[in-house]
């Protein structure tokens, strides 16, 4: 490759678009190390703390691309406080300040507020793309800014955001001059929308491809939109009114029956299930079906819809399809290849609630799956067994039984055996979350097989510092490990210090690591951000004698170039 | 752990369900007016070092029977705020809906497995949000757990103003009680009613004020001017400090 000059080996670079095979090029050779830094487009920082906007802008300025993740995964189940960090305005002033051409941004779970979109959205010529999930911190006067400012905007994707929603004028905001619109999901705003701007914005954005509605979207706006927008192929409905009249209903049909390129169906956020019918003639097209927020369509409704959809690829539903339910799924989706199934009651599981048996349903009907996130009540070591047999393809494998520290069922035993035989069958497994009685044989298991594994989710499991050694031992893959209320202490966390400069991060709360165990890590290790999240009182940490053998509540660490974060709030220690 | 914080506080009669440990605590009644009485006091988030101010109002059940629910963990079910919010809202609906159906009824006190917040036969979703002038972040506070809106506005006084040296409210510069209620501070608490309108905090009675709360807004009084009125823009600006 020498013998090329560098535009030859740029160009053949072109065609490595994935982060990590770039990432390996670019430690081939000094040569190709500059010439990669000088072409890449688009930059993943899984963790925004582990390096800075002037060591990103110094290495890669022609970037037009960037990916930031903040807060760590658990902050989703509020286990981290809001005032932790994660803040995006340092990143947007240093871009705008290097004047590079920024075109796309995504953000999960970081701190947005309305003046790094408004710096954003006058920034960047060129910006096309803001991809926001799971952020907080801003309201839809941001938004407004972001509708106003950018000429060329493309896509405009919210979601599950935390916006404060100042009523529904931000869509006046798109000049009538914008027409580039791809994807417009504004789902999760809970406020008012101006309906007429959504229209009209709508009616002339003919490359809209992406529409997902939010709550106060009605059922006569929605057919509507719809015959504006017949290329539509992702479509997220908003309130499906519980009666609507007929003449709304019959326009509604006339025209989803246009919409011959509607791939994916999600939202019903507020439905009236009798209604559903009015997609049945699209459903056999359908690839994606979302109906994890539709709380009110179940029973005969919601199988009867996914009898139409023998194309699903990909089903986010909720537990009250039940077993039965999932054994229609199993039945008619032959191509699926994704499940999620979300509790739908959490005051105390009704018989509607799934069980085992509508796991081994689909494993057995589905012999494409190969990402499952299944909530559930109850679960057995012989039917993971079955699972495993089935399905030896899963890359993804979350489980989650409701109810902390369940054995299995039937036996009383622990599940160890059930989740030692996914690992060991699927090969491929790069992400698992464990749940219900599970002891150090489990992590025995994992870090025997489970070698792919790049990120494992931990709670109430483990007796000893042995089940977490296991898997820093075994799993040479490791990035993310996550653990809540386990026994794990000082020992495992100690053992060997240099894992850790692998892994992208690791959070244990309410494990047995102390406060000394902790500093000694820190010493240890000086390229790790060691952070303590203590929101009582730190002082009492300090003062108490025996600080040493004090028990930490959060640890997060996680490996950086950059040192210290100085943005870190009060309750935040950093070793 | 949670626990030993928790009993080492010295306030012992708390019974609210907010991430208490998995053995379940006493029992609590649940009742008509006077139900936290003089001895309850909020358990704020000072007082749950692990607990996020955002919790799902679910995890608020008051179970007092064991084995421990999955709801009464914190963080537990894993399920992303956002959803478990939805999930929250969706009950409440659909039990008021029932409630509505088979005509009121009070709540008997002596049904202790009744595990949702019912006040006078109706259901309310208990976290609503709460923004203050001047800042960024907003918080959420659960109106079931308060009687009265002396109560409520401790909370919020607690929440945004905090006075103990080692922690900093989310202000942190102002020191002084907050007075919210009774017009003598640089502050009054408003809220959005369902109507979508603005309206001052106090006028009606404590239940009627719960049912028809949407959110809270601690605003400066100064711009408060003409809420005697019943009108506010509900357009009106909240600045955002920068980070």
């Amino acid at each position: 490759m020498n013998y090329f000059p560098d535009e030859v080996i740029e160009h053949v670079f072109d065609f490595v678009t994935s982060h990590k095979d770039r990432n390996a090029i670019s430690l081939v050779c000094k040569s190709w190390y500059k010439i990669e830094r000088y072409s890449r487009q688009r930059v993943f920082i899984g963790n925004c703390y582990a390096t800075n906007p002037e060591r990103l802008l110094r290495r890669f300025p022609c970037l037009k691309s960037l990916t930031l993740k903040g807060k760590p995964h658990f902050a989703d189940f509020n286990l981290v406080p809001h005032e932790w960090g994660g803040f995006v305005q340092p990143w947007i002033e240093a871009l705008a300040r290097s004047r590079v051409g920024l075109e796309e941004l995504r953000l999960k779970r970081m701190v947005v507020t309305d003046e790094s979109l408004e710096l954003l959205s006058r920034s960047f010529v060129n910006f096309k793309s803001l991809v926001l999930v799971s952020c907080e911190g801003f309201t839809t006067d941001g938004l407004a800014s972001i509708a106003a400012n950018c000429r060329h905007l493309r896509d405009l994707d919210l979601q599950e955001n935390e916006i404060e929603d100042h009523r529904g004028q931000w869509l006046s905001c798109f000049p009538d001059t914008c027409t580039t619109l791809v994807t417009l999901n504004f789902a999760c705003l809970e406020g008012e929308t101006n309906l007429v701007a959504l229209e009209r914005l709508v009616a002339r954005s003919p490359n809209l491809k992406s529409l997902k509605l939010n709550r106060a979207v009605p059922l006569d706006a929605l057919a509507r939109l719809m015959a504006c927008a017949p290329q539509i192929v992702d479509l997220g409905v908003g309130s499906y009114e519980n009666d609507p009249d007929s003449e709304s209903y019959l326009k509604l049909k006339a025209a989803i029956k246009k919409c011959t390129s509607l791939r994916s169906l999600s939202g019903f956020l507020e439905a009236a299930p009798h209604c559903l019918s009015a997609f049945h003639p699209i459903c056999h097209n359908l690839t994606s079906l979302n109906l994890s927020y539709a709380a009110e369509i179940h029973g005969s409704h919601l199988i009867k819809l996914i009898q139409h959809c023998k194309k699903l690829q990909r089903l986010w539903i909720l537990d009250s399809i039940g077993d039965k339910g999932l054994e229609v799924v199993a039945s008619t989706c032959k191509e699926l290849q994704e499940l999620r199934v979300f509790p739908s009651d959490l005051l105390g599981g009704g018989n509607t609630a799934v069980t085992e048996e509508g796991l081994v349903a689909i494993s057995a009907g589905c012999p494409k799956l190969h990402s499952i996130l299944y909530f559930c009540q109850q679960m057995t070591n012989a039917a993971l067994v079955t699972v495993a047999k089935n399905c030896p393809n899963f890359i993804r494998f979350r489980l989650c039984i409701l109810e902390p520290n369940k054995p299995d069922h039937v036996t009383s035993q622990p599940l160890d055996e059930g989740f030692g035989a996914i690992v060991k069958a699927c090969k491929s497994l790069r992400r698992l979350s464990l749940s219900g009685l599970l002891t150090d044989q489990v992590f025995l298991y994992i870090g025997m097989y489970a070698n792919q594994l790049e990120m494992l989710s931990i709670a109430f499991a483990g007796d000893t510092d042995k089940g977490m050694l296991y898997v820093l031992n075994g799993c040479k893959k490791m990035k993310k490990l996550e653990i809540r209320d386990s026994p794990f202490g000082d020992t495992a966390l100690l053992a060997d210090v240099s894992k850790y400069e692998t892994m992208r991060s690791l959070w244990m709360s309410s494990c047995e690591v102390t406060l000394s165990g902790c500093k000694r890590l820190a010493e240890k290790a000086p390229w790790l951000n060691v952070e303590i999240i203590n929101e009582s009182d730190n002082n009492r940490m300090e003062q108490n004698g025996h600080e040493g053998r004090q028990k930490v509540d959060k640890l997060y660490l996680y490996r950086t170039v950059v040192g210290t974060r100085m943005d870190a709030p009060p309750f935040v220690w950093i070793l | 752990m949670i626990t030993e914080l928790e009993m080492g506080k010295g306030e012992s009669e708390l019974e609210l369900g907010l991430g208490l440990s998995l053995g379940g605590g006493t029992p609590a009644k649940i009742g008509g007016g006077g139900a936290w009485g003089e001895r309850g006091r909020l358990l704020t988030a000072k007082d749950f070092p692990s607990v996020g101010s955002k919790r799902a109002a679910d995890s608020a059940s008051h179970a007092g029977a064991s084995p421990p629910r999955s709801s009464q963990v914190v963080g537990w079910p894993p399920i992303g705020s956002h959803r478990m919010n939805s999930l929250v809202n969706n009950q409440a609906t659909k039990s008021a809906r029932e409630e509505e159906d088979a005509g009121k009824k009070k709540v008997n006190d002596d049904q202790p497995k009744d595990a949702t917040k019912k006040v006078n036969g109706k259901v309310q979703v208990g976290f609503i949000k709460v923004n203050m002038d001047g800042v960024a972040i907003g918080r959420k506070v659960d109106l079931n757990a308060h009687s009265s809106y002396e109560n409520l506005a401790q909370t919020l006084e607690d929440m945004f103003f905090r006075t103990n040296p080692g922690t900093i409210g989310l202000t942190g510069q102002f020191t002084k009680p907050l007075r919210l209620l009774d017009g003598s501070s640089e502050f009054v608490l408003t809220y959005e009613d369902k109507e979508g309108d603005w309206m001052l905090v106090g006028d009606v009675p404590w239940r009627m004020f719960t049912t028809s709360v949407k959110r809270l807004r601690v605003m400066k009084t100064s711009e408060a001017n003409g809420l005697a009125a019943r009108h506010q823009d509900p357009n009106e600006r909240q600045r955002n400090q920068p980070m």
